[in-house]
C-alpha cells in the first residue's frame, strides 16, 4: 500500500511554516515565538514517546493485553482531568471512571460485537482515544454545569426543593441544560461533517493511501460510535452525581466555587 | 424513625390544631448550629404563635436566615430540636414538611417560561381556578397567567413566587428578606400582600435587617444578634434590648 513517507527531511521542511508563524510573531509583536516554539518542542517530544510506544504496541507480536492496557490508562487519564475540572463535585473521579469507562465498554461491543471493526491492537488504541476524548469533553462540560448550579445558583435549586420537590427532580434541569451544552458540539462535528472539514480519521486513510470510499465509511462508524458514547457517558456521569449532591434529607450538600479552577 | 407522611394535607391535622392558637406554631428548644469563627446558632429558644405576622430582624452574619430556614429544613441543628405544631421537624418526611411550610426568597426566584408553568411546577394537576386563586391572593389579576417571567417587575415577580408557594396550600410561609432586591414602591406592594395572607389563617414568618420594615409589619417581633435570640416581644414599639446586653441568650416567649 502506498503510503505517505515524510522522514525527518519532511518534517523539518513542514516547520517552515511554523518559521512563518513565528516571524508573523515577531513583525507584529505579538510576543508569542516563546509559546509557539515550547509548544512545538513539547508537541515533537509527546508524539514520539507516543509514537515509540504505540509502535510496540500495535506491532503483531504484541499481546492484545498491552492494546487494552493502554486503552484503560486512556479512560484514566481522562477521569482524573474531569475530576480536575470539577473538583468540588463528591465521587466525581469514581462517576467518570464509570462513565468513560462504561461508555468504552458499549462501544466496543458494538464496534467488534457487531463486527464493525476487527478486534486489533491497531483499532482499540486510537479509537479509544477517540471515543474517550469526546466523552471527556462532554462529561466535563456536564460536571460543570451541575458544579455551577449547587455553588453559584443555590437559590434556584433551594427554591425547587422549598416546594416539596425531590434532589433528582430538582438538579434535573440543570443535567439536562448540561447536557445540551455538552452534546451540541459533537453533534454538529456529524452534521458538518464533509462539508466544513475532513474530519481527521478520515483524513489519515486518505493520506495513507486508503480508497476514499472506505475511508469514509470508517470515518462515519466512528462518529456514531462517539457521538452515542459522549451521550451515554454524561449521562451516566449526571446521573452518578446528581444523586450525591443532596443529603438524606433533600439540602443541598455545601459546595465551595474554588478560584483556582478557573482557566486551566 | 421517619414517619412517611403522604405529600398532600400531609399535616392537615397539626396545621389546623397550630393555627386554632392553643399550640406554638414553630418551637426552638435549646436550637444550636456551630460555625467557623462562632456559632450561627447559638442556644435557640424560641416560641412562634400561629395565625400572625413574627418578624425577625437583626443585622447581617445575625442568623435570621439561618434560624428560618431550619423551619422547612434547609438547615439542620446540631444540637437541639425545633417542634413544628409539636411534630419534631427531624422526624417529619422532609417534602411533606415543604409542602405545608412554603418559602420565598431575597430574589424572585422564578422558573424559565410563563406565570402559568411556575405555578403548575408546584402543583402539577392545579385546576385553573387554583392558579386563579393563588394569583388573587397575591394580588395579582389572572391575566397574569400567561405573561412571560421576563416581562414582569420586581415587585410582580417576587408576589408570582408567592402565589407558586401558595399553590402547595401551605399554613405557613417563610419570608426571607424578600424585600431587599426590589424597590420601595415595590417593596411595600409585597408588604400589604403577606399581610392580607394572615386574614386567611395562615402564619408568616418574615426575615429581614430593615428596622423601619420590621416595626410595620410585625404582630410579633424577635431581635437577633451574633446568632442568638436578644429579645422578642409582641406589637410594635415594644422595648427590645440593645444588642450584645445579655451575656446569655434568654429563654424567649413571644
Amino acid at each position: 500500500m502506498a503510503g505517505t513517507d515524510i522522514g525527518w527531511l519532511g518534517l523539518a521542511a513542514s516547520l517552515v511554516l511554523v518559521a512563518a508563524a513565528v516571524v508573523v510573531s515577531r513583525t507584529q509583536r505579538l510576543r508569542l515565538e516563546r509559546e509557539i516554539v515550547v509548544a512545538c518542542g513539547r508537541g515533537v517530544a509527546q508524539l514520539a514517546v507516543v509514537g515509540w510506544g504505540l509502535a510496540i504496541v500495535l506491532s503483531d507480536t504484541t499481546p492484545l493485553i498491552w492494546a487494552w492496557t493502554w486503552s484503560g490508562v486512556i479512560v484514566v487519564l481522562a477521569s482524573r482531568t474531569v475530576h480536575r475540572r470539577a473538583p468540588q463535585l463528591p465521587g466525581i473521579l469514581q462517576a467518570s471512571l464509570v462513565g468513560n469507562g462504561g461508555c468504552l465498554v458499549v462501544s466496543f461491543l458494538v464496534a467488534f460485537g457487531l463486527g464493525i471493526f476487527p478486534v486489533e491492537a491497531r483499532v482499540i488504541v486510537p479509537v479509544t482515544g477517540m471515543i474517550v476524548g469526546n466523552a471527556m469533553k462532554t462529561v466535563v462540560v456536564v460536571s460543570k454545569r451541575l458544579e455551577e448550579e449547587v455553588a453559584d445558583r443555590r437559590l434556584e435549586l433551594e427554591a425547587r426543593l422549598a416546594l416539596g420537590w425531590s434532589g433528582m427532580d430538582a438538579i434535573r434541569p440543570a443535567v439536562r441544560a448540561g447536557l445540551r451544552l455538552g452534546l451540541l458540539p459533537t453533534i454538529e462535528n456529524v452534521r458538518g461533517l464533509g462539508l466544513i472539514f475532513l474530519p481527521g480519521a478520515m483524513t489519515g486513510l486518505i493520506l495513507a493511501g486508503v480508497d476514499p470510499q472506505h475511508a469514509v465509511l470508517v470515518q462515519l462508524a466512528l462518529m456514531f460510535l462517539i457521538l452515542g458514547a459522549a451521550a451515554l457517558a454524561a449521562t451516566t456521569v449526571a446521573l452518578i452525581t446528581a444523586r450525591r449532591l443532596f443529603t438524606a434529607d433533600l439540602r443541598p450538600v455545601p459546595i465551595l466555587r474554588l478560584a483556582t479552577d478557573e482557566g486551566r | 424513625m421517619i414517619l412517611a407522611f403522604g405529600p398532600e394535607n400531609s399535616l392537615a391535622g397539626a396545621d389546623a390544631e397550630a393555627t386554632a392558637g392553643s399550640a406554638p406554631l414553630f418551637s426552638f428548644e435549646g436550637v444550636a448550629i456551630d460555625g467557623v469563627a462562632r456559632p450561627r446558632l447559638d442556644d435557640i429558644w424560641l416560641t412562634v404563635r400561629p395565625g400572625r405576622i413574627t418578624v425577625i430582624v437583626g443585622p447581617s452574619g445575625a442568623g435570621k436566615s439561618t434560624l428560618l430556614r431550619c423551619c422547612n429544613r434547609l438547615e439542620v441543628p446540631d444540637r437541639g430540636r425545633l417542634l413544628y405544631a409539636g411534630h419534631d421537624v427531624a422526624l417529619l418526611e422532609p417534602r411533606a414538611l415543604r409542602c405545608s411550610v412554603g418559602m420565598v426568597f431575597q430574589r424572585p426566584v422564578l422558573f424559565p417560561g410563563t406565570v402559568r408553568s411556575n405555578l403548575l411546577a408546584a402543583r402539577q394537576e392545579a385546576t385553573e381556578a387554583a392558579c386563579a386563586a393563588a394569583l388573587e391572593a397575591a394580588e395579582l389579576g389572572t391575566d397574569f397567567l400567561d405573561r412571560s417571567v421576563d416581562e414582569l417587575s420586581g415587585g410582580e415577580a417576587q408576589r408570582a413566587c408567592i402565589a407558586r408557594a401558595l399553590m402547595l396550600e401551605p399554613s405557613v410561609l417563610l419570608a426571607d428578606e424578600p424585600t431587599s432586591s426590589l424597590d420601595e414602591a415595590a417593596a411595600r406592594q409585597v408588604e400589604q400582600t403577606v399581610r392580607s395572607l394572615i386574614a386567611g389563617g395562615r402564619s408568616v414568618l418574615w426575615v429581614t435587617h430593615d428596622r423601619a420594615q420590621a416595626e410595620r409589619l410585625a404582630d410579633d417581633l424577635v431581635v437577633m444578634d451574633a446568632g442568638r435570640v436578644v429579645t422578642g416581644g409582641t406589637g410594635t414599639g415594644s422595648a427590645v434590648g440593645r444588642a450584645g446586653e445579655d451575656a446569655e441568650a434568654p429563654r424567649v416567649d413571644i
